[in-house]
């Protein structure tokens, strides 16, 4: 489950050291736009020896790297990749990059004895190229399983005003969410910048899951509890799913092939979305 | 001797008399005898107001070697103390023993009149700054005596703290002594600290910056208990007057322990209607409050009190209507003071009836859940919240211990390390708090039950709280930070600190 992936910059050693304790299905180490150019060196470092010593318990390992377009990438990628982290978060993600990306974690995963294709790649499109390529930058690697919405860079290249409302990523959204659902991987939203209005997060992550996000990126602690609680099955989603299955049960000891729940045919895709909320309030621990 | 706690104590020690060891939070409640009042009748016609603080110790007819009280409710803004020690030092008084329920960074001149020979004795609930500081490097003549703020109260009524002259710093005072704390440029609100000093010492002076016309009401401390009024230009800056620790933390670490530790509230089963509740004005403590605040809400609970220093916060609370009165013995903000200004259910109380341990029956016994800070816990879950990590005295207890005590659910939150150090240790370089008292250690990594509330634990069973054992947090500090070396101190006390029955918990020694 990627319902919430929180930020930490990882130029701090606090906010790193008390990452896992913060509730983010996801923890995203920063050493990009979070670190100056001139502790890009030490915050590599940091988030490494973090990958090594500390205890992320159910946490998933993401590190968002520098571009590859740039010697700090590369540079990124060899000190990061050795020590394992579940993702790599790569920055205005294409299609070229990912490939790259996808070559050079193989080389390492080799040198180092990972099973190969262990460490995920999750772009993060920011630019209006990515935002069409993206089918074929998901695509380009089997690593990629989850694709972040990145809208504050992603309006600055559309020229466009960045709203709280939100109206002018509505199609960034709808296009990411079809594209991941295509290919099932994960659409996780973009975040909320305004850190002090949890009604407009609210607001702001129901929106995102309407449409089909299935998470939402974190700039602060503070969000993650909001997040976490819109991405989850709603209680009236669970009682719906379980009543769904006990249905389809009844019906199995019936015989029956098709049956009804309050008068309404429950057929396959009704019954996949059943089963897919309930293993999610299992995965949330729900149930 | 050993007292019930392990600590290694002298059965006598110089300046404070013979030692009677901690033998456990509840087995010194007996009948007790209060202390009989010397005072002075005053005649018809008697004029109290006097022309200046010298005049008024003069008329006390001060003495070497006499005990002189003073209230903290002016806190880190109080002007009173270092104007009433200045005057006797111009007396060229000598072995003055200071009787502060705390001391403050303002409280700093103290240190030269301890340098000279002036004061040679101090009494405080709670101490920091330059004061403690020269306390710990062993500069006081004899140890300081610390209490907690109801054993204070118990100290004073049983005379084994006699009180010779009291100082009440009032923010209101008429012509006839009748003093409040809520009007005036220096309002602070509730006096209760200053009530058994005020009722028990010898001579008692109102030192005022805004004398009014008699009768001033409200009266919170009444014309028979003051025996001299004494006008300045100010008792206090309002500055120092307002705490500065009554917001609600932003910090997500302060956050999750406060949520973790109001979660341990709701599943305790003490969160229904009737429920009573104190926490501090550190901003985890108000952020607990806050989230207890949603709980009650959501499961339209009302609440009997709250009780202790009282912050904006709790009087919202209070204004929403989950709790029907507040008790207050320190107001910490200007919303407070205004507060128990005008709502008839917001009670002052003394600090007496607040936590003294030898009284009918004090409030804290009421409390059903209490919110506690640490610098270090240890794995008896005893607390110090008297030295640093360096050994050096940065507190003391305040209500901690009579909190502990009194409520059915004392919790301590505290972040699992703090400035790279574990907090939870073997063994806590100064014991404040005993942990029989202690309940529950609510950190950011997990929660430690105290093994002995076995009904706790119990109702704990099915929790999803992350519940672990005391040593577990432990590893998982040191995990984090190492073991951290063992302070070295010298042989010399320089501080005794009292449980708040009167036995002795612990000593603090000097820092090398």
């Amino acid at each position: 489950m990627r319902r919430s992936m929180l930020f930490i910059p990882g130029n701090n050693p606090s906010m790193v050291q008390n990452s896992p304790i913060l509730g983010a299905d996801s923890i995203i180490l920063d050493l990009e736009d979070a670190v100056s150019i001139d502790e890009k060196d030490a915050a590599r470092h940091l988030v490494r020896n973090a990958l090594l010593s500390l205890d992320f318990g159910d946490a998933e390992k993401v590190v968002r790297i520098n571009s590859i377009a740039t010697e700090l990438g590369y540079d990124d990628i060899d000190c990061i990749a050795r020590v394992k982290p579940d993702a790599i978060l790569v920055p205005k993600a294409s299609e070229d990059a990912i490939e790259e990306i996808d070559e050079l974690l193989s080389t390492i995963e080799r040198e180092e004895g990972f099973k190969l294709g262990s460490i995920k790649i999750i772009p993060l499109i920011e630019t209006a190229f990515g935002l069409e390529d993206v089918f074929n930058i998901v695509k380009s690697s089997k690593r990629v399983k989850a694709v972040l919405l990145g809208a504050e860079d992603l309006t600055a290249d559309m020229e466009i005003k960045r709203t709280k409302e939100g109206e002018e990523i509505f199609y960034a959204r709808s296009r990411i969410v079809s594209v991941c659902k295509a290919l099932k991987v994960d659409a996780i939203d973009t975040p909320f910048t305004d850190v002090n209005d949890f009604d407009g997060l609210l607001k702001d992550c129901e929106k995102a899951k309407l449409i089909g996000m299935t998470g939402k990126a974190a700039i602060n602690p503070r969000q993650v509890d909001i997040i976490n609680e819109v991405f989850s099955p709603s209680l009236d989603d669970l009682k719906w799913a379980t009543r769904v299955i006990e249905a389809y049960e009844e019906a199995q000891r019936e015989g029956k092939g098709v049956f009804s729940l309050d008068g309404k045919m429950v057929d396959a895709p009704i019954l996949a979305r059943a089963k897919n909320v309930i293993e999610k309030a299992k995965a949330v621990g729900l149930i | 001797m050993i007292n019930a706690l392990g600590r290694n104590l002298p059965d006598y020690i110089e300046g404070y008399g013979k030692v009677k060891p901690f033998a456990g939070a509840f087995e010194n409640y007996k009948e007790v005898v209060k202390s009989s009042v010397k005072l002075k009748s005053v005649k018809p016609g008697d004029d109290k107001v006097l022309s200046s603080i010298k005049e008024a110790l003069l008329k006390c007819e001060i003495k070497d070697g006499y005990t002189i009280s003073f209230h903290h409710h002016l806190r880190n803004g109080d002007f009173v103390l270092n104007m009433v020690v200045d005057e006797i030092a111009k007396l060229g008084l000598k072995d003055i023993k200071v009787a502060a329920s705390s001391i403050f960074p303002c409280h700093a001149p103290l240190v030269e009149h301890i340098k000279n020979g002036v004061v040679t004795g101090i009494y405080a609930n709670y101490m920091s700054g330059p004061v403690a500081e020269a306390v710990s490097k062993g500069i006081l003549k004899y140890p300081a005596i610390m209490h907690t703020h109801g054993g204070r109260a118990r100290a004073i009524e049983s005379g084994d703290l006699h009180i010779d002259i009291a100082f009440i710093a009032s923010p209101a005072c008429d012509t006839y002594g009748n003093i409040n704390g809520v009007e005036g440029k220096s309002a602070c609100g509730s006096l209760g600290y200053a009530i058994p000093d005020a009722m028990y010492a010898d001579r008692v002076v109102a030192i005022t910056d805004n004398l009014v016309p008699y009768p001033a009401c409200p009266i919170e401390i009444s014309q028979e208990y003051v025996d001299y009024i004494v006008e300045v230009e100010a008792i206090g800056d309002p500055k120092g007057i307002v705490s500065g620790t009554t917001r609600i933390t932003k910090d997500p670490v302060g956050l999750k322990i406060a949520k973790l530790a109001a979660q341990l509230i709701e599943e305790s089963g003490l969160l229904k209607d009737g429920f009573s509740f104190q926490t501090g004005a550190g901003g985890t403590s108000l952020a607990v409050a806050a989230f207890v605040k949603e709980m009650m809400k959501k499961n339209n609970i009302k609440g009997s009190f709250a009780a202790g220093g009282i912050t904006g916060y709790i009087v919202e609370m209070f204004e929403e209507g989950l709790f029907r009165s507040l008790f207050d013995v320190q107001c910490f903000d200007l919303k407070a003071v205004e507060s128990y200004k005008n709502n008839k259910a917001h009670q002052g109380m003394s600090s007496s009836m607040y936590g003294n341990p030898h009284n009918r029956g004090a409030v804290v016994n009421n409390l059903d859940v209490m919110i506690l800070g640490a610098t270090e816990i240890d794995t008896d879950f005893n607390v110090n919240v008297t030295t640093g990590s360096n050994g050096v005295i940065m507190g003391g207890s305040g209500g901690h211990s009579d909190t502990a005590a009194g409520s059915k659910l004392a919790i301590v939150v505290t972040q699992l390390t703090k400035a790279r150090l574990p907090i939870i240790v073997d063994r806590v370089t100064t014991v404040t708090t005993p942990g029989e008292t202690i309940d529950a250690v609510v950190t950011e990594r997990g929660i430690a039950i105290n093994p002995k509330r076995l009904d706790l634990l119990e109702k704990l069973k099915e929790s999803k709280l992350p519940i672990f054992t005391i040593e577990e947090l432990k590893q998982m500090a040191e995990k984090m930070t190492g073991v951290p070396e063992k302070i070295e101190f010298e042989d010399k006390i320089v501080a005794i600190v009292e449980y708040r029955d009167g036995t002795v918990i612990d000593v603090v020694r000097q820092v090398r």
